[in-house]
C-alpha cells in the first residue's frame, strides 16, 4: 500500500517537475510546480510528518506560489524562448541534469556507512506534533526566534524594495513629506 | 480494515449529500432573503414560495449555450471551474458531525478523516481556493478578468493570515488541532466565542473576505468590472463558480461553528449511538444555516469595500487585533482561566 | 514491506537535478526562481527521509526553518524583480547584465 502511494506520487512529482523545466509559459510552470509540491507534501505525510506536510501545502502552494502567480500576471511575463525549446538545447539540458543526478547518487552511495534500507518504525512520538513542538521550543529555541526576526526583516525589505521610487526635487531637496505618497490620483499598482 | 472503509464511506456519503443539497437551498435562500431585505416579493411563480426556482435555475444552466471565446488559454480556462469546487469538498472532510460512534467496542469518529492535524489540514486545503479565481482571470484573455484575478489573489492571501491567527487562538486552550477534541473541550467548558469574542470577530470578517462575499467581493465586482474574473464564462462553468462559492461558504461556516459555537453539540444534550449522530448532524446543519443566513444578510446590507480600504483593513486592522487576541488567549491559558 | 530510504533519496536527487539543470539554462528570471524553490523542496524531501530513518525530529525542524527562509527569500526576490522590471522593462536575465542603467 505504501509502495503504491509512493510510486504514484513520486511519478507525479517527477513528471510535473519536468513540465516546470520545459514549458515556455511561466503560468503553466507555476501550476506544474503546485502539482509537484503537493505530491511532495503527500510524500512527507507517508514519511511520518503530517504537520510538515500540511505546512508545505499551506506555505508553499497556498502563499508562495500565489505570490509567484501574482507577480507573473502583474509584470505580464509572456512565453519566452529558452534553451529547452530547441532540439540541441534539450539535449544539453538533459545531459546537465543527468550529470548532476549521477554525481548526487554517487555521493549518496559512496559515503554513507549506514545501510540505507533501515527505517525507524513510525512511532507516535515521531508523528505527533507535541514531540516536534517540544524539540522546537527547547533545543531549537534560538533559531526559532532568529527566524522570526528574519521574517520581519524580509517583510520590511520586500515592502521597501517594491515601493515606487521617490525622485527628489532638485530645487527644494528631499523633505520628509516627500517620502510619503500623498497624491490620491496617482494610481497604485493594481 | 473493512469496517473502517465502510465507516469512511458512510461519512463521505453523509457529507457529500449535505454539500450537494446546500447549493440549491442557498440559491433559494439568497434570492428570497435578498428580496425580503429589499422589500420586494422575490421568486414566487414556481411552486409555493418559489421553492422550485433552484430546479429551474439548474435546468437553465444545463441547457444554456456554452460559449467559449476563441482567444482564451484553453487548458487553464477549462481547469478553473473544476478547481473552484475542489477545495471546499476537500476541507469539509475534517469537520465532525456527531459524537464518536461506538460499535462492538471500537469508536468510529464521525468525520471523513480523523487526522490529528485537522485544523491545519483545513487551512492548508482551503488556501488552494485562490487558484481557481486566479486561473480564471488569467486564462480569460480579458483585462477586466485579469484585474479581478490580481485583486483576488492579493485579497485572499492577506485575509488568510488573520483567519489563521484567529484559529490558532482557539487551538491554544484546547491543546490539540483535532476538531473532535475542540468540540469536546467546548462541551466540557464554555463555547469558545464567549472568552474569545475578538477572535470570533476577526474570523467572521476574514471569512467574508476568504469567500469573496460582499462587502469584499471586488474580484467579481458586479457593477465595476463587468463580472470580474468570471466574465468570459457562461452556462455550466458559471454555475460551477457559484457552486464553488456556496460550498466554500458552507465549509468555512462549518469550521467557524465547530471552533466557536460548539459544533455538533448542544449544552446539556448527551446522546449516543445512532440517535446521537442524527441529532448531532441536525444541530450542526442548523448552526451552519444560521451562519449562512448571516452571510446573505450582510451581503445585501453593506456597500462594497474599495480595494485599498480592503487591503488596509486586512493588514493594519485585522492582523494586529488577531495578534492581540492570540497573546491574550495565551496569557489566560497560562493563568489557568481557560 | 515499506519503501526503503534510498528510494526517497534518489527521488530527491532526481528532483534536485531537474531543478538545477533547468535553473542553469532558463532565461526568464521568475522561472529560475521557481526552479530554485523546486531545489529547496528536493532538499526538504531528503531531510524528512533522514528524519524518518533515524526516528528523530531534527530533520523535521530543519525543514521547518528551510520553509520559513524560503518564504522570506521568495518575497524579497519577487520584490526585487518588480523593482528591476520598473527600470529595465524586462526580466530576461541575459539583458539585466549591467550595473548602471
Amino acid at each position: 500500500m505504501e509502495i503504491a502511494i509512493f510510486a504514484i506520487f513520486a511519478l507525479l512529482a517527477l513528471g510535473s517537475s519536468l513540465v516546470v523545466v520545459m514549458h515556455r509559459n511561466p503560468v503553466y510552470s507555476t501550476m506544474s510546480l503546485v502539482v509537484t509540491l503537493f505530491s511532495v507534501a503527500v510524500l512527507f505525510v507517508i514519511l511520518g510528518s503530517p504537520f510538515i506536510g500540511a505546512l508545505q501545502v499551506l506555505i508553499y502552494t497556498g502563499a508562495i506560489l500565489v505570490l509567484f502567480l501574482f507577480v507573473i500576471m502583474l509584470l505580464n511575463v509572456t512565453k519566452e524562448e529558452n534553451t529547452a525549446s530547441t532540439q540541441k538545447g534539450q539535449l544539453g539540458v538533459a545531459v546537465l541534469g543527468a550529470v548532476i543526478f549521477g554525481g548526487l547518487v554517487l555521493a549518496l552511495f559512496w559515503s554513507s556507512h549506514v545501510p540505507l534500507d533501515q527505517m525507524a518504525p513510525l512511532s507516535e512520538e515521531l508523528v505527533s506534533m507535541k514531540g516536534l513542538a517540544r524539540v522546537l521550543f527547547t533545543e531549537y529555541l534560538l533559531p526559532f526566534e532568529i527566524v522570526g526576526l528574519l521574517l520581519l526583516v524580509a517583510v520590511i525589505g520586500a515592502t521597501v524594495a517594491a515601493r515606487r521610487p521617490v525622485l527628489p526635487d532638485a530645487t527644494s531637496g528631499l523633505m520628509p513629506s516627500d517620502l510619503v505618497r500623498t497624491s490620491p490620483e496617482e494610481e497604485p499598482l493594481p | 480494515m473493512t469496517p473502517n472503509l465502510i465507516a469512511t464511506g458512510i461519512n463521505i456519503a453523509v457529507m457529500l449529500g449535505f454539500m450537494l443539497t446546500v447549493v440549491p437551498v442557498m440559491v433559494w435562500v439568497e434570492r428570497r432573503g435578498s428580496a425580503l431585505i429589499q422589500d420586494r416579493p422575490g421568486p414566487n411563480r414556481l411552486g409555493p414560495f418559489g421553492l422550485i426556482q433552484p430546479l429551474a435555475d439548474a435546468l437553465k444552466f444545463m441547457f444554456k449555450e456554452d460559449v467559449t471565446p476563441n482567444a482564451v488559454d484553453k487548458p487553464l480556462y477549462l481547469l478553473a471551474p473544476a478547481l473552484a469546487i475542489m477545495p471546499a469538498m476537500l476541507t469539509i472532510s475534517v469537520i465532525p458531525f456527531g459524537p464518536d460512534f461506538v460499535l462492538n467496542g471500537v469508536a468510529y469518529p464521525l468525520m471523513i478523516t480523523s487526522a490529528p492535524a485537522g485544523v491545519l489540514l483545513f487551512l492548508a486545503l482551503g488556501s488552494l481556493g485562490v487558484y481557481s479565481l486566479v486561473l480564471a482571470g488569467y486564462a480569460s484573455n480579458n483585462k477586466f478578468s485579469l484585474m479581478g484575478a490580481i485583486r483576488a489573489s492579493a485579497q485572499m492571501i492577506s485575509y488568510e493570515l488573520a483567519l489563521t491567527m484567529a484559529v490558532l487562538a482557539v487551538v491554544i486552550p484546547v491543546g490539540s488541532f483535532h476538531l473532535g477534541d475542540i468540540v469536546e473541550y467546548q462541551r466540557a467548558h464554555v463555547w469558545t466565542f464567549i472568552p474569545q469574542i475578538l477572535g470570533f470577530g476577526v474570523f467572521l470578517i476574514a471569512s467574508f473576505a476568504e469567500t469573496n462575499r460582499l462587502p469584499f467581493d471586488l474580484p467579481e465586482a458586479e457593477s465595476e468590472l463587468v463580472a470580474g474574473f468570471h466574465t468570459e464564462y457562461s452556462a455550466m462553468r458559471f454555475a460551477s463558480f457559484f457552486m464553488g462559492e456556496y460550498m466554500s461558504m458552507t465549509s468555512l461556516s462549518a469550521l467557524g461553528v465547530t471552533l466557536y459555537f460548539g459544533g455538533w453539540s448542544l449544552p446539556g444534550v448527551h446522546l449516543d449511538g445512532l440517535l446521537g449522530a442524527i441529532v448531532g448532524l441536525l444541530v450542526l446543519v442548523a448552526k451552519i444555516g444560521v451562519c449562512m443566513a448571516v452571510f446573505v444578510w450582510v451581503r445585501w446590507s453593506f456597500p462594497r469595500f474599495r480595494y485599498d480600504q480592503l487591503m488596509r483593513l486586512g493588514w493594519k486592522v485585522l492582523m494586529p487585533i488577531a495578534i492581540v487576541n492570540l497573546i491574550a488567549v495565551s496569557a489566560m491559558t497560562l493563568a489557568g482561566w481557560l | 514491506m515499506s519503501v526503503p530510504v534510498s528510494w526517497y533519496l534518489m527521488l530527491s536527487a532526481a528532483l534536485f537535478a531537474i531543478g538545477a539543470a533547468g535553473a542553469l539554462t532558463r532565461r526568464n528570471g521568475i522561472s529560475i526562481f521557481l526552479l530554485i524553490e523546486l531545489m529547496l523542496n528536493a532538499g526538504n524531501l531528503a531531510l524528512i527521509a533522514y528524519a524518518r530513518q533515524w526516528g528523530t525530529h531534527t530533520g523535521q525542524i530543519i525543514v521547518f526553518f528551510v520553509m520559513a527562509v524560503a518564504a522570506a527569500e521568495a518575497a524579497i526576490g519577487l520584490a526585487l524583480f518588480i523593482a528591476v522590471y520598473r527600470h529595465r522593462r524586462t526580466i530576461d536575465v541575459n539583458r539585466i547584465n549591467l550595473m548602471r542603467w
